[in-house]
C-alpha cells in the first residue's frame, strides 16, 4: 500500500475534509461518552441546547468564539507563510498585560474614543514584538521559532504572575492575584443588551475578513503565499523574505496580542493567570481545521467554542465530565490531519 | 555474445498510472555477459520499468524471472537476493562513512555485536582487483570525485554479490573522459560473465558502449536491434517516433557588449564558491558555459541572475558596475532568467500559471497599482505566453504542477521573453525534457538570439552546446576557461576542458 498524491483535489473534498473530520471526531469522543456511561445522543443534545438553546447561550458561544477566530487567525497567517508561531498563548498575555496596564486608572490620559483604539494598537504591538525577537533569532543565527514561540509562553506567563503580584497588583482584590482593572471607559461596547457579547466579534469577524482580501488580492498577499509555498522559487522571483516574514510575524503576533487585549476589555477587564484557557494553542487547531483559511477560522471557531460552552450544559445534565470538549477538539485536529492527508493523497495498492 | 543463458527475462509487464500506461505489455530479455542499453526519452517507461524489476513498484500484469525463477512482485530485498544490483542516478552515499563502511552498510545484522571489518575488506579488496574498480576503502565518501563515487555505488552492488547490474543515467554526472571510462569497466565487467542493463537517452554513448539495443516509446518497446547494426539517425527516429527537424544557428556578427565579468569572485556560506572569472556577452550571440553538474553553475547563474553578489573583480550588466544586484533590478533591466532547477526556483508549484508568469514582475505598473493585483492584466500575460509559446495542459488557472516539464519550461522561457529582454540567462534549459520540448526551447533560445538577444546558455549537455552556442567556456571548480569559437570546439576538446586541462589544450591547438 501507498499514499498517491491526486493531480487536483476537488473543492468538494476540501469542504468535505474538515466536514468529516468533525464527524468522525465526534463518533470517536461519543464512545468516551458512552464509557463515562450517558446516552450518547441525548448528550450531544443537551451539548447543542447548551450551545444554541437560548439567547444566553448563543451570546456566550459567540464570545468564547471572539478570542478564537483572532488566536486562530494568528496561527493561519502565521502558517500559511511557514512561520511556525506556536506562541500565541504567549502573545495573547503581552497584549492583555499591555492593555490592563495603560487601560487602568494610572494608565494613558485618554478620552474614551480614543482610549479604546490606542490600547488595541498597544496591544498589537507588544504581541508582534514578542513574535519579532524569535523570528529575528531564527534569521539571524537559524533558531528554531517552534521551540522559542513555545518557550517563551511560559516565561511571559511566568512575567505575567509577577506583574499582577506585584506592580500590577489590584490592592482592591482582597489579595486575589489579578491586576489592576480598566477603566469603564476602556471597556468595549457591547453588541447585544444583557449579555456579555462585545464588539471584539465583528473586530475578528472583519480581521479575518481584510486577512482574506490581503491574501488573495495584494502584492504583498501574492508575494507572501509564493514564499510559504516556495522560498526558493520566490526568491528566484525577487520577494525578499525577510521582509514578508517580518510583516507575517507583525501580523501574527499583532493579531494574538489584540486577542488578549479583547479579551480583557471585552469580558473581564482586569487579567489574571487564568485569563486563557489556551486559547493560543487552541487557535491552531482553529487555523488548521480551516486549512488556514481566514475565512474558514471563522467558521471553526465557532465550532470549536460550541463544543467548549455545550460542554458544560451537557456535563450539568448528564454528569459527563467537561473535560470532553477538549477531547473533541484534540480529536477533531487528530482527524483532520488525516482527513488532509486523503484529500490530497490517495490510497493505492 | 550474446549467445549466453538468458538471466533474466520480463514477460508483458504492464504498468498503469491513473489513464498513464507506463509500461504496455513490455517484453525483454538479457543474456549472460551482455550489455544492454535501454534508450527512450523521458516518460518512455524505463525508469519505471526497472522499478518493477527491482521490486520498487509493482505491476499490474506480467512476470519477470531471473536466472529461471520467477521474481515475487514488490519486494526490493527479493531482488537483491536474486542477484540484481542497482545503480541510481542519484547516489544513496553517506559522506561521512569511508568507502568500506558505505558498502557494508546494510549487510550486517544490527544485532551483530562487531562487523567482521577483516573480510568485508578482503571480499571487497577482491571484487575491486577483479572488475578493476580501485578506490581507497578508507578514503572518506564525501572527498572522492563524482566518477569515484559511481564506483562506490558498483561495488555496493557487487558486494551483495551482483549478477546482474542495473545502472540509470550512469553518464548524466561525468566528463566525456570519465564516461569513457566508466564504459570500459562496464564492458570488463560483460567480459567476466555479468550482465547489465544501462538506461540512457544519449544515442552516441549507447552506440558506443552496448552490445544491444532496446528502444521504448510511449511506454512499448518499439524495436530491439544489435549495436553493430544501427546508427544514431536510426535510433533517434525509433525513439522520437518521427524525424526532427533541428534549428539551425546561423551566422552573424554580434552587437554590442551587454554583460561582462573581470575576475569576479562569489562567496556563499562563507566559502568562494566562484574565483575570478571573467566572460564577455554581446547582443546577438549565446556564450555557452559547459561543465559537469556542481562545478560551480548554481553560483554563476545566481550571480547573473541578481541573486548573488560579486566580491572582488568588476561584474557590469549594460555598462554600469553592479554593487547591488536584485533579481527585481536584473528584471526590469532587461535580463531574462531561466533558473537551473525549475521546480525548485522556477515556478511555484501549487500556484497558477498566471501567478508564475507574473511573479517575478507583480511590482511593475503593468501588474499592480498601489498593492492590488491587476488579475486581469496577470491572466490576459499569461494568456499571451501560453499562446505564443504553445504552453499546453492548462490556462492561466491551471496550477502549474499541472503541467508536464516540458510545458513548464516553455512558460518559464515565455515569461522572459515576451517581454523582449536584452540578455537571456538560459541555465540548463532543457535538462530533463523529452526531445520534442527540446526542439522547441532550442528554437526559442535561437529565435532570441537572431532578434538581437543576448544569450547566456550554462548546460552540462555538449550536444546542446555545440547546436547552440558561438563561443565556449568552460566552467570547472569555481573557475572559467578562456573562450574558445564553437568552431574550435570538438567532444574531445571540451571534455579536456571540463576536466580543467585548458592550458594543455591552448597549447596543442
Amino acid at each position: 500500500m501507498r499514499l498517491e498524491r491526486r493531480s487536483d483535489t476537488p473543492l468538494a473534498l476540501t469542504l468535505a475534509a474538515p466536514v468529516g473530520a468533525v464527524a468522525l471526531s465526534l463518533a470517536l469522543a461519543g464512545i468516551l461518552i458512552a464509557i463515562a456511561g450517558a446516552p450518547v445522543f441525548e448528550a450531544y443534545h443537551r451539548l447543542f441546547i447548551g450551545a444554541f438553546g437560548s439567547r444566553l447561550a448563543i451570546t456566550e458561544t459567540l464570545t468564547r468564539a471572539t478570542p478564537l477566530i483572532l488566536t486562530g487567525l494568528a496561527a493561519a497567517v502565521a502558517f500559511r507563510a511557514r512561520l511556525w508561531n506556536i506562541g500565541a498563548e504567549g502573545q495573547f498575555y503581552v497584549g492583555a498585560l499591555a492593555a490592563a496596564a495603560l487601560g487602568s486608572e494610572a494608565g494613558l490620559q485618554l478620552p474614551g474614543y480614543a482610549l479604546i483604539p490606542a490600547l488595541l494598537v498597544a496591544a498589537a504591538v507588544a504581541g508582534a514584538v514578542l513574535l519579532l525577537v524569535p523570528l529575528l533569532m531564527r534569521l539571524r543565527f537559524g533558531v528554531d521559532e517552534v521551540v522559542t514561540t513555545l518557550l517563551l509562553n511560559f516565561v511571559i506567563l511566568l512575567f505575567v504572575s509577577m506583574m499582577i503580584e506585584g506592580p500590577l497588583k489590584d490592592p482592591l482584590a482582597f489579595g486575589w492575584p489579578q491586576s489592576v482593572p480598566v477603566v469603564a471607559d476602556a471597556m468595549l461596547p457591547r453588541l447585544v443588551a444583557r449579555s456579555r457579547l462585545h464588539i471584539g466579534l465583528p473586530i475578528g469577524v472583519g480581521l479575518a475578513m481584510l486577512t482574506w482580501f490581503v491574501q488573495s488580492r495584494t502584492t504583498f498577499g501574492l508575494e507572501s503565499r509564493a514564499a510559504g509555498l516556495n522560498p526558493r522559487a520566490a526568491a528566484f522571483a525577487g520577494v525578499s523574505l525577510t521582509r514578508i516574514l517580518i510583516s507575517v510575524a507583525c501580523l501574527s503576533g499583532g493579531v494574538a496580542g489584540l486577542a488578549g487585549a479583547i479579551e480583557v476589555m471585552g469580558v473581564k477587564g482586569y487579567v489574571t493567570t487564568d485569563l486563557s484557557p489556551s486559547f493560543g494553542y487552541t487557535g491552531i487547531v482553529v487555523a488548521m481545521l480551516a486549512g488556514l483559511h481566514p475565512i474558514g477560522v471563522i467558521v471553526t471557531a465557532l465550532f470549536v467554542a460550541t463544543m467548549f460552552v455545550g460542554a458544560d450544559g451537557m456535563s450539568r445534565a448528564l454528569g459527563v465530565p467537561s473535560f470532553i470538549a477538549d477531547v473533541i477538539v484534540s480529536l477533531s485536529l487528530l482527524t483532520m490531519l488525516v482527513a488532509l492527508l486523503l484529500s490530497n493523497y490517495r490510497i493505492r495498492r | 555474445m550474446t549467445g549466453g543463458e538468458v538471466v533474466l527475462r520480463l514477460e508483458k509487464i504492464t504498468k498503469r498510472f491513473g489513464d498513464l500506461v507506463a509500461n504496455d505489455e513490455v517484453t525483454l530479455e538479457l543474456r549472460r555477459g551482455e550489455l544492454l542499453a535501454l534508450l527512450g526519452e523521458n516518460g518512455a517507461g524505463k525508469t519505471t520499468l526497472m522499478n518493477i524489476l527491482f521490486g520498487h513498484y509493482t505491476a499490474d500484469s506480467g512476470q519477470v524471472s531471473v536466472f529461471g525463477r520467477p521474481l515475487p512482485p514488490g519486494q526490493p530485498r527479493a531482488a537483491i537476493e536474486a542477484g540484481i544490483g542497482m545503480v541510481h542516478q542519484h547516489f544513496a552515499l553517506a559522506n561521512n562513512l569511508s568507502v568500506l563502511e558505505n558498502v557494508i552498510a546494510g549487510t550486517e545484522s544490527i544485532l551483530r555485536p562487531r562487523s567482521d571489518r577483516a573480510h568485508a575488506r578482503a571480499k571487497l579488496a577482491g571484487i575491486a582487483e577483479r572488475f578493476g574498480l580501485t578506490v581507497d576503502p578508507d578514503a572518506r565518501v564525501g572527498e572522492l570525485s563524482v566518477g569515484e563515487r559511481q564506483r562506490v555505488e558498483i561495488l555496493k552492488a557487487l558486494y551483495r554479490d551482483a549478477r546482474i547490474l542495473i545502472l540509470d543515467e550512469p553518464t548524466a554526472v561525468l566528463t566525456h573522459q570519465e564516461a569513457e571510462r566508466l564504459y570500459r569497466t562496464l564492458r570488463g565487467m560483460a567480459a567476466k560473465g555479468l550482465s547489465l542493463i544501462f538506461i540512457s537517452h544519449k544515442l552516441h554513448e549507447v552506440l558506443a558502449a552496448a552490445d544491444r539495443v532496446t528502444v521504448l516509446r510511449g511506454g512499448k518497446v518499439v524495436a530491439e536491434r544489435p549495436a553493430a547494426g544501427t546508427s544514431r539517425d536510426e535510433l533517434a527516429e525509433l525513439m522520437i517516433g518521427r524525424r526532427v527537424a533541428r534549428p539551425v544557428r546561423d551566422q552573424r556578427a554580434p552587437g554590442p557588449v551587454v554583460m561582462t565579468a573581470d575576475g569576479v569572485d562569489v562567496v556563499g556560506g562563507g566559502v568562494k564558491r566562484l574565483s575570478g572569472i571573467s566572460f564577455t556577452l554581446r547582443a546577438g550571440e549565446t556564450l555557452g558555459i559547459i561543465g559537469v553538474a556542481g562545478n560551480g553553475q548554481a553560483f554563476l547563474g545566481e550571480l547573473v541572475s541578481g541573486l548573488a553578489r560579486p566580491g572582488a573583480g568588476r561584474f557590469e550588466l549594460l555598462g554600469e558596475a553592479v554593487t547591488a544586484p536584485g533579481p527585481r533590478r536584473f528584471v526590469a533591466a532587461g535580463v531574462g532568467r531561466v533558473p537551473e532547477d525549475r521546480n525548485a526556483n522556477g515556478a511555484v508549484a501549487e500556484m497558477t500559471v498566471w501567478e508564475n508568469a507574473v511573479l517575478e514582475r507583480i511590482r511593475e505598473r503593468r501588474f499592480s497599482v498601489a498593492g492590488l493585483v491587476k488579475r486581469a492584466a496577470g491572466r490576459a500575460f499569461a494568456r499571451t505566453v501560453v499562446e505564443r509559446f504553445d504552453v499546453r495542459g492548462g490556462g492561466p488557472d491551471t496550477p502549474i504542477r499541472l503541467l508536464s516539464g516540458g510545458n513548464m519550461q516553455k512558460l518559464i522561457l515565455g515569461r522572459s521573453l515576451e517581454t523582449a529582454p536584452r540578455i537571456l540567462i538560459a541555465a540548463q534549459p532543457t535538462r530533463g525534457l523529452d526531445e520534442g520540448a527540446v526542439v522547441a526551447i532550442h528554437a526559442e533560445i535561437l529565435a532570441a538570439r537572431r532578434a538581437g538577444t543576448a544569450v547566456l546558455l550554462i548546460s552540462e549537455d555538449l550536444d546542446e552546446i555545440l547546436e547552440l552556442a558561438d563561443r565556449v567556456q568552460a566552467i570547472v571548480k569555481g573557475r572559467l576557461s578562456p573562450d574558445i569559437p564553437i568552431e574550435e570546439a570538438d567532444p574531445r576538446r571540451l571534455g579536456l576542458m571540463m576536466a580543467g586541462l585548458w592550458n594543455e589544450t591552448t597549447d596543442a591547438a
